[in-house]
């Protein structure tokens, strides 16, 4: 129980680093941070006690692995943050260029 | 203009012999993709990292010179659609979309698991020159105040 | 089987475009035509031929606990329809407006994308492979959204894709909690499983998927990227965002998840009820004090989507048709009103009200097409958003639900003042404009007059007779609950 509240609490620090961070670096930074999160939670409901990596390789038993399914949607989810995090950097970047600054405060063109 | 010119001889050098390793060592991670850990995904992040090396001893204009930066685009697009290629095959051979329509092989052996190692290697093609394309265009913008 | 083709079409569409096109955008604009055509052909047979049927597709041959198994109902093919309308349409007004912009084959690369991602998102009946296409609607939306390579859309972009991640994380965690309470991740399996588990576990997967498709939704509490991404992005893609991605990815979602999935448990009807009500009243309250015509459009949406989300929350099959009928409404004029604010823009160069005129003499068709839209959304009987609103209305009195009703009623008014005002400054002003910067061609007006047209025709879906054909079996699929799992899993056991 004490894991999923420790990942409860990541997903926390990252939802927090989002929220309150004034740099864009900062702010990609904590979205990564969510996504471990998510991610670590994924792997923690594949987690059996006692139970081997899911590779068949000779000589391993199926019967003793843990869940492989997670494991195939966290690498998934990784590639899709692998995309989401270039974007924001492009994105991150272009606005450097426009505004010659990493500061949202100071980024403010758009009103509400 | 430091951009341009690379970092010292030692890197260089290091980077002559260490890149070509680099590149065995994701094409091994590519092909053994239904046997072990890694396939299309891993090794194509190490053949991106490889070329990036590249890019960070020598310098943005050399590599340039070097690798076709145009073909690599062409690459990575033709990859994606040869990936669905093999999928459609998969409806007119297979029955389903890129349902399995060449021999399984035996288990453990190099040539086996049907179209996932073609797939791996498409899979890998495509995630390589991406990733090194995202790299190389973000690298080439303007992070500096006032330059 | 035709239901891989709706996500094999665009996506194909999308790598060869980047391929073959050179620096012109010629064969960019014929690829995605063809493709964007074949998919309007194939959803529309689709719709007219199946009608309470539903059709599974096992990708990759492996059969239902195993695979991602592809699913077309009636609900299905309505969306469907609905998308590919939309997107025929922008990608006819886009291909003078982005040569406006730009001569450049990405933009339809990308929006080729983004209809891959709507559509994978509506047919597929796997959770995971939502999410996955979810992204590659997002991302794409992200990129169209900076296009104009302009400051304004680089900060609304990066506004959009920091929520639109934190909205997919979320929705992720909702992923992985049903995963381990169900084992499954395939829709019916879960829908079969999970009344028997711990009745708690439903209440956190529904509020993280709250949270996050209400996110992508624009839902009130959820709104605040919204406004900046759709005013920003160029005025097709605006259309594609506001008419149908937040409609894909939030309230399909939402219904098939909530209905089929969930059985419509009477808390998250509650929360739909209360959020509707709440988005159609501040959204219409913060788009009357707007002047910039995009922006005011873009807090429409919010409260628009506040009647689908009211509709919803009803529950029963008279609400549940008012939301459908208004969803499919809703993409054709808003859509409409979001081409007639770019024509504007491209016209004279500006979005803001006050700097307008009138512009009968100008721009004719643009003027003429606005009226009606202006008078569809506000709920001007023939016109299309009339009927939609009254059958929501009614369905609310018929509930018990009074004062709900009410507000949409006060919402609606509100909805016409804040329109007289665009007619009355934008289009009908005092000072004539009779010149202007670029011209307006006839791919733009075309697509102005389709959607013209069909505001007028849709509102004959509601006519006993056509009614039976369109809406009920979609308004069947969603109120008969779960039983979507024998549909889905006993058509699988046929197979």
């Amino acid at each position: 129980m004490i894991v999923y509240l420790l990942c409860f609490v990541l997903l926390l620090v990252g939802l927090y680093g989002v929220l309150t961070k004034r740099d864009l670096i900062k702010i990609i930074l904590s979205i990564g941070i969510l996504g471990y999160a998510v991610n670590l939670l994924l792997i923690l409901f594949a987690y059996r006690k006692g139970s081997i990596y899911p590779i068949l390789a000779k000589g391993k038993e199926v019967s003793q692995m843990v869940d492989p399914l997670p494991q195939a949607l966290v690498l998934t989810s990784i590639v899709i943050e692998l995309g989401t995090t270039a974007m924001l950097v492009a994105l991150a970047i272009k606005l450097f260029e426009k505004y010659e600054t990493f500061d949202i405060t100071q980024i403010r063109r758009l009103k509400g | 203009m430091r951009q341009n010119d690379g970092m010292t001889l030692i890197v260089k050098t290091v980077t002559r012999i260490s890149v070509w390793m680099i590149l065995l060592y994701g094409i091994y991670i590519i092909f053994h993709g239904h046997l072990s850990p890694g396939g299309g995904f891993a090794g194509g992040v190490i053949i991106a990292l490889a070329f990036l090396n590249v890019m960070l001893a020598y310098g943005r204009k050399f590599t340039s010179d070097w690798l076709n930066i145009g073909f690599l685009h062409d690459l990575e697009s033709a990859s994606a659609t040869l990936f669905l290629v093999i999928g459609i095959l998969g409806i007119s051979i297979g029955g389903a979309f890129l349902a399995n329509f060449i021999t399984k092989g035996e288990l453990f052996a190099l040539l086996s698991a049907g179209t996932i190692l073609p797939l791996n290697i498409i899979i890998g093609i495509k995630v390589g020159m991406s990733l090194f394309l995202v790299a190389w265009v973000l690298a080439g913008s303007k992070t500096v105040k006032g330059e | 089987m035709i239901l891989p083709y709706y996500i094999i079409i665009p996506l194909l569409a999308a790598f060869l475009i980047s391929l073959i096109a050179g620096k012109k955008d010629n064969w960019a604009v014929i690829l995605s035509v063809i493709a964007v055509s074949a998919l309007l052909i194939l959803s529309l047979f689709s719709f007219i031929s199946m009608k309470e049927e539903t059709i599974t597709y096992s990708m990759s041959a492996w059969s239902i606990p195993y695979g991602i198994v592809l699913v077309q109902d009636a609900l299905t093919s309505f969306i469907l329809v609905m998308v590919s309308i939309i997107s025929f349409t922008s990608l006819i007004f886009s291909i003078q407006y982005i040569r406006h912009l730009s001569m450049d084959w990405k933009y339809y690369s990308l929006f080729m994308l983004l209809v891959t991602g709507m559509n994978g998102v509506i047919i597929t009946g796997d959770f995971f492979n939502l999410y996955v296409f979810m992204e590659i609607a997002l991302f794409s939306a992200f990129a169209l959204v900076a296009y104009g390579s302009k400051a304004e859309e680089f900060e609304a972009a990066f506004k959009y894709a920091v929520m639109g991640s934190v909205s997919s994380f979320l929705i992720l965690a909702g992923i992985a909690v049903t995963y381990s309470a169900t084992s499954t991740l395939t829709m019916a399996k879960v829908a079969e499983v999970l009344p028997a588990v711990d009745k708690k576990v439903i209440f956190w997967i529904g509020g993280l998927f709250i949270a996050g498709f209400g996110l992508k939704a624009a839902a009130m509490p959820f709104h605040a990227w919204l406004p900046d991404a759709h005013s920003s992005a160029p005025a097709p893609i605006s259309s594609m965002l506001s008419g149908v991605l937040i409609k894909a990815l939030g309230i399909y979602v939402m219904l098939r998840i909530f209905y089929n999935v969930f059985n419509a448990p009477e808390v998250f009807m509650k929360i739909f009820l209360v959020l509707g009500t709440i988005s159609i009243i501040v959204g219409v309250f913060l788009a009357i004090g707007q002047w910039d015509m995009k922006r005011l459009l873009a807090y429409h949406s919010i409260s628009q989507i506040g009647y689908i989300l009211l509709g919803m929350g009803i529950a029963t099959p008279l609400g549940i048709l008012g939301a459908i009928f208004h969803l499919f409404n809703h993409a054709i004029f808003k859509s409409l009103l979001f081409y007639n604010a770019g024509s504007v823009e491209m016209a004279l160069g500006t979005r803001d009200l006050r700097k307008m005129g009138n512009l009968m003499k100008l721009l004719p068709t643009t003027s003429q097409t606005s009226l009606i839209a202006s008078l569809s959304i506000s709920g001007i009987p023939p016109f299309n958003g009339f009927f939609s609103k009254l059958i929501i209305i009614i369905a609310a009195l018929q509930a018990g639900l009074p004062w709900y009703a009410v507000f949409a009623i006060i919402g609606s008014l509100l909805t016409l003042a804040s329109f007289m005002k665009v007619q009355r400054y934008g289009f009908k002003g005092e000072t004539v404009i009779d010149s202007s910067e670029n011209k307006i061609g006839w791919r733009m007006n075309s697509a102005m007059i389709t959607l013209a047209v069909l505001c007028i025709l849709t509102s004959l879906m509601v006519v006993p007779g056509i009614k039976e054909v369109t809406l009920d079996p979609v308004v069947k699929v969603i109120a008969d609950k779960t039983e979507y799992i024998q549909l889905v899993l006993g058509g699988m056991n046929g197979n």
